[in-house]
């Protein structure tokens, strides 16, 4: 029986172990971040390193990077990133794009080989804008109508797997160690004004591509840090609303979280936080008035949406970012900086390695989102 | 030549030679069943009214009583069991419906002795809930589809009103008639002391327990009784009564005999009238209608009090569940086939209604499966008997529990289940003056107040297992259970996985 | 102060009235629910049809009705007086436990269900016409009088009149022949009994403009419950 650790092919574990999705499965990782308040675009370069030096937080089973502002001359269109295992399934995926979607350009994602990333899929980009008179009759919006159609291929189409939906941005990960990830997809060579990155450390899984992190919807993207004690809980309460938690991770639920707060129900971000992480009734009833009511409001409002556990999360999104940590900070956390660029790991260490004249480091506590955001348009 | 319709007694009682023949046994029980006798000078018994509720056997100061088992029963019959033959003999020659009290004590399956509770290790950390905060803090209400914000953006507080409990345990309604003025009044004071609710039951608010209306939820059933604006105002929340889970679909009948002096003025009705509850609101006979009925108590109230719509747990639960969810109710309570009653025909509190585990299981998920768990709290009771029971429900789903018999046991009682008799001799289901006062009403909240002091403790003990430190990310976290020596069908409905999966 | 319920949400226009201090004129209610919910001053009149739980649990005040009302008129109400110009639905004053309901033309089923009284508080209702079948079901106290006029054809209530009831009295004008449930009886009214009633037909004649020696020319019934006739199940300690 295979071991976790190792990086046996898939279809081998296949036959003795479960995939995500099929089973849950509880990981610690490393993450961090990187933005420029400026919306300078910067290489992926600084965040490779980072993840170098917490090479020991990751075990070799999953790695991965989300990147905003990378898609400057397609930037109004969905960004679909596409693993396939065959031919067929991009085929048959293909089809269901032309069906909904003007393809504005499909190429394959330019990779690297190294010897460090075996087991390679079709990886596809396609730039998509939906078809105008489906959209209108279906009277959802552009963006759920998008939402829709990559829960649809990724929950009936054999062997497709869309990993990136949104606009000027792209999620890039595979079963590796995250700076291998990186290296594999030529991220020193992507430039984008702010990047998330992730290394996996799955106590059990065989490990899948789909499974790496960062996961998106859109242009939320969310790297985590944790294991999470409310899952069903979350995820129980978030599928009422049309999410379907296929991966069964925590990331996956939190993500699905962060969209019905944020995009459906029009939270900011720290208010999203305010319910994730909600303070203790302890720590409520010594504010202010005003404050008081505002945040037993949101805890009351969305209770099942209280996360506990241990997390400490990134959430990547259209012009900006926002840290947080569990509200016991369970899992550690620092936020550094430097001119225009923020940065945010589980290791300060790993900021020095990004930039190496970062300071003013900050160690947020539990239940503050840290949220920094790129001044003016991006 | 009559039949004897002779029952052998169940029980008998023993009596030692260090009796001192004090009387102290005679005084005590209130079935008559000590007695002494002159011609031999000793206490003799007459085991044939014993109901074995303990309370000599508490009470003698010389420990000198004991209870056992008769054992003289009919011949061994693993389908004509004793309590069976028995019911025909009483059937037979008195031509009346067999009457119990309490829950259903017959050998269904208990689920919450089936599914076991995880704790974390190694890969993420579980808690100490004595050092750090753990917290048990529960809002039952409905809650808004979406946020308002103002012209400023400020969010604004769309929130129906809600219930906040310190723990998601509540005691259930108990009518004052079926139960004691001084078990009402302990159950009051406990749970203002503990920040959690008791329930009038549906024979109205005695006048001096306006005073906890903070904590109370008044109840209105079929009959109406005590109920008027005062009453509607008087209280935290108003539960409409549509079943109990004891007895789903039969109404309530408290006979004119019972109906003296402060019940009678609570009931607001004349003493010695019969108070009838048929089990149908007669202005409810579809969804539409206890909509009505739900919009016209919070019309009444200004919609400042939260609605609960209380039913027992019957076969097509989830579907009665969505239709209460879709009715303007803030909170549906679910009461399960054990769940305990002062009296109900023996055949309806035996084999009438489900488990609440499943029913709790399968509502919650359908509630969910329409998208509609948020608009109202899930509260459930029916033989919730400790605090793994109480995580266990969250854990399926439920957002509190109620509590009624376990709240009995702490304030005396011994489960003999002779409610319907009015001669409970540890003063809790009796309204006869003498027995009353044996409930001292101080001691008995101080009591109800440690079994749940107890169980928060117990609960924050499991929840920091777990490594969860609010009793939010516990509710519905199905995760958190695991089915022992269940089958496919059954783990499929309470939607948790067999251990070792 | 006039509120037009047009186009209104019930819960707007109830809360319209609940917080104003003054006596409050409805028009256009087109069948608004829950019109004067527990009111307890002042007067509510309404010009229209008014909808379903029409003074629910009033406890003191007025509500006054030009047109028909809908089903649970004065439902568990206290106090206080519901006037209907017209007709009104099934379920009139559930539960009433106080206070006055005058009904000038038809009530439909269960009329005075669960109606009851105690000490000081006898309840009311009095309909001029005739009413549908369980009239006074559960009834254990109160007056419910019947006048049964201009019914034409029509029974003065439909069947099962009475079912279940445990106390209190319904009078009947000139009823005819009236199938009653067996655990009650009907006789007629004793002169004492016609003295009592007397001023709430006086008080009907006087808000519908009739002739009280008219309607009082007639012979009165009384229903009540067989003494310790109630329908009892039998039970045996198990």
């Amino acid at each position: 029986m295979p071991m976790c650790g190792t990086r046996d092919p898939i279809y081998f574990l296949g036959a003795f172990m479960r995939l995500e999705g099929e089973v849950r499965i509880p990981s610690g990782c490393a993450i961090s971040a990187a933005i420029s308040r400026k919306g300078r675009l910067f290489t992926g370069e600084a965040m490779i390193k980072a993840m170098e030096t917490m090479h020991e937080r990751s075990n070799g089973l999953g790695g991965g990077f989300a990147a905003y502002g990378i898609y400057p001359e397609y930037k109004d269109y969905y960004a679909f990133h596409v693993f396939f295992t065959d031919r067929e399934a991009r085929k048959e995926t293909e089809a269901f794009l032309k069906d909904r979607f003007e393809v504005v350009d499909s190429s394959v994602i330019a990779t690297r080989t190294i010897p460090e990333i075996t087991d390679v899929p079709l990886i596809w980009r396609y730039f998509l804008s939906p078809l105008r008179s489906i959209v209108e009759r279906e009277m959802i919006g552009e963006d759920e109508y998008t939402v829709r159609a990559v829960t649809r291929i990724n929950s009936t189409i054999n062997g497709a797997y869309v990993f990136s939906s949104g606009k000027n941005m792209g999620t890039f990960k595979a079963v590796g160690y995250p700076e291998d990830v990186g290296k594999f997809y030529r991220i020193d060579e992507i430039e984008g004004y702010s990047w998330t990155a992730h290394g996996r450390y799955p106590t059990n899984t065989p490990g899948w591509w789909g499974g790496a992190h960062p996961f998106s919807l859109l242009d939320f993207s969310v790297v985590h840090n944790g294991e999470i004690s409310s899952y069903d809980a979350n995820r129980r309460f978030v599928e009422m609303f049309g999410y379907r938690c296929s991966l069964q991770t925590d990331t996956e639920v939190i993500t699905y979280i962060l969209d019905y707060l944020i995009r459906r129900q029009g939270l900011t971000p720290e208010e999203s936080a305010n319910v994730i992480a909600a303070p203790f009734w302890s720590t409520i009833e010594r504010k202010s008035e005003e404050e008081r009511k505002r945040l037993t409001y949101l805890r009351t409002l969305y209770s099942s949406l209280l996360i506990t556990g241990p997390f400490s999360i990134v959430l990547g999104f259209t012009g900006g970012i926002m840290a947080l940590n569990d509200r016991l900070k369970l899992r550690s956390m620092v936020v550094g900086e430097h001119n225009d660029m923020v940065y945010v790991a589980s290791e300060e260490a790993a900021v020095l390695a990004a930039d190496r004249n970062a300071g003013s480091f900050y160690f947020p506590m539990g239940g503050e989102p840290v949220v920094v955001k790129v001044e003016g348009e991006v | 030549m009559p039949i004897p319709s002779v029952i052998y007694p169940e029980y008998e009682v023993v009596r030692y030679d260090r009796c001192t023949r004090c009387g102290r046994c005679i005084r005590e029980c209130a079935n008559g069943v000590h007695y002494f006798s002159p011609d031999k000078k000793m206490v003799l018994s007459d085991d044939t009214k014993c109901v074995d509720c303990l309370r000599c056997i508490a009470q003698c100061p010389e420990h000198a009583i004991k209870i056992v088992k008769s054992g003289c029963t009919f011949r061994d019959n693993a389908n004509w069991r004793p309590g069976i033959i028995g019911g025909i003999i009483k059937e037979a020659s008195t031509g009346g419906v067999l009457l119990s009290s309490m829950g259903n004590p017959e050998p269904y399956p208990v689920y919450w002795d089936k599914i076991v509770i995880n704790a974390s290790q190694v890969t993420n950390p579980s808690i100490d809930p004595l050092r750090e905060p753990m917290e048990t803090r529960v809002f039952l209400g409905k809650k808004p589809d979406s946020i308002e914000r103002d012209e400023n953006g400020k969010i604004i507080d769309n929130l129906p009103p809600q219930l906040e409990l310190s723990m998601p345990v509540m005691f259930s309604a108990m009518s004052y008639g079926s139960i004691s003025y001084n078990a009402h009044s302990a159950l009051a004071q406990a749970a203002e002391e503990i920040g959690t609710f008791y329930n009038t039951g549906e024979g109205g608010l005695h006048e001096d327990f306006y005073k906890y209306g903070n904590n109370t939820i008044v109840q209105v059933a079929s009959g109406r009784f005590g109920v008027w604006r005062g009453y509607l105002e008087g209280g935290a929340a108003i539960e409409i009564k549509m079943g109990q889970g004891a007895k789903p679909g039969i109404g309530g009948h408290l006979p004119g005999a019972k109906i003296v002096g402060d019940i009678s003025r609570t009931r607001m009705i004349p003493e010695g009238t019969d108070a009838v509850s048929p089990a149908p609101h007669h202005d409810i006979y579809s969804i539409e209608d206890l909509r009505q009925l739900v919009v016209s108590l919070k019309e009444a109230t200004g919609y400042t009090k939260p609605v609960i719509v209380k039913v027992a747990s019957v076969h097509n639960i989830s579907a009665i569940a969505s239709g209460i969810a879709r009715s303007g109710a803030d909170i549906i309570a679910i009461d399960g086939f054990r769940g305990g009653t002062g009296a109900a025909p023996t055949a309806i509190r035996d084999n009438v209604g489900i488990p609440v585990e499943l029913a709790l299981a399968a509502v919650d998920q359908r509630l969910r499966d329409e998208g509609i768990r948020n608009n109202c709290s899930l509260v459930v009771g029916g033989s919730i008997r400790s605090a793994s029971d109480v995580v266990k429900a969250i854990a399926l789903g439920a957002d509190a529990v109620y509590i009624a018999t376990a709240a009995l046991i702490a304030l005396g009682c011994h489960l003999c289940r002779n409610c319907q008799s009015g001669r409970c001799c540890w003063g809790i289901a009796t309204q006869r003056p003498d027995l009353v006062e044996r409930l001292d009403i101080a001691e008995g909240k101080v009591r109800l107040v440690n079994l749940l002091e107890a169980w928060k403790g117990e609960i924050k003990e499991m929840m920091g297992g777990m490594g969860i430190n609010s009793i939010e990310a516990l509710r519905g976290n199905r995760l958190m259970l695991r089915g022992i020596g269940l089958n496919e069908k059954e783990l499929s409905i309470l939607g948790i996985q067999h251990a070792g999966e | 102060m006039i509120v037009d319920a047009q186009n209104r949400d019930y819960r707007e226009v109830n809360e319209i009235i609940r917080s104003s201090k003054e006596n409050i004129e409805v028009i256009n209610p087109l069948g608004q629910r829950f019109l004067g919910a527990g009111l307890r001053e002042r007067r509510v009149n309404v010009y229209g049809i008014a909808g379903n739980a029409l003074g629910c649990y009033l406890d003191g005040g007025t509500v006054e009705v030009f047109g028909d009302a809908q089903d649970a008129v004065g439902d568990t109400m206290n106090s206080g007086r519901i006037i209907i110009h017209g007709s009104t639905g099934d379920a009139l004053g559930y539960a009433m436990r106080g206070g006055r309901i005058y009904v000038e033309k038809n009530a439909g089923y269960r009329a005075g269900i669960h109606m009851k009284a105690y000490g000081d508080k006898c309840p009311v209702i009095v309909i001029g016409g005739r009413t549908g079948s369980f009239l006074g079901e559960y009834q254990a106290g109160g007056l419910i009088i019947v006048l049964g006029l201009d019914r034409g054809e029509y029974p003065i209530s439909g069947y099962f009149t009475a079912a279940g009831m445990y106390g209190g009295r319904i009078f009947l004008r000139d009823p005819g022949e009236v199938l009653l449930q067996k655990e009650v009886e009907m006789r007629s009214a004793e002169k004492e009994e016609m003295e009592e009633i007397k001023e709430h037909i006086s008080e009907w004649c006087t808000l519908f403009h009739m002739d009280e020696e008219k309607v009082l020319d007639a012979p009165f019934y009384v229903v009540s419950p067989k003494k310790g006739d109630t329908p009892r199940q039998k039970y045996v300690a198990n």
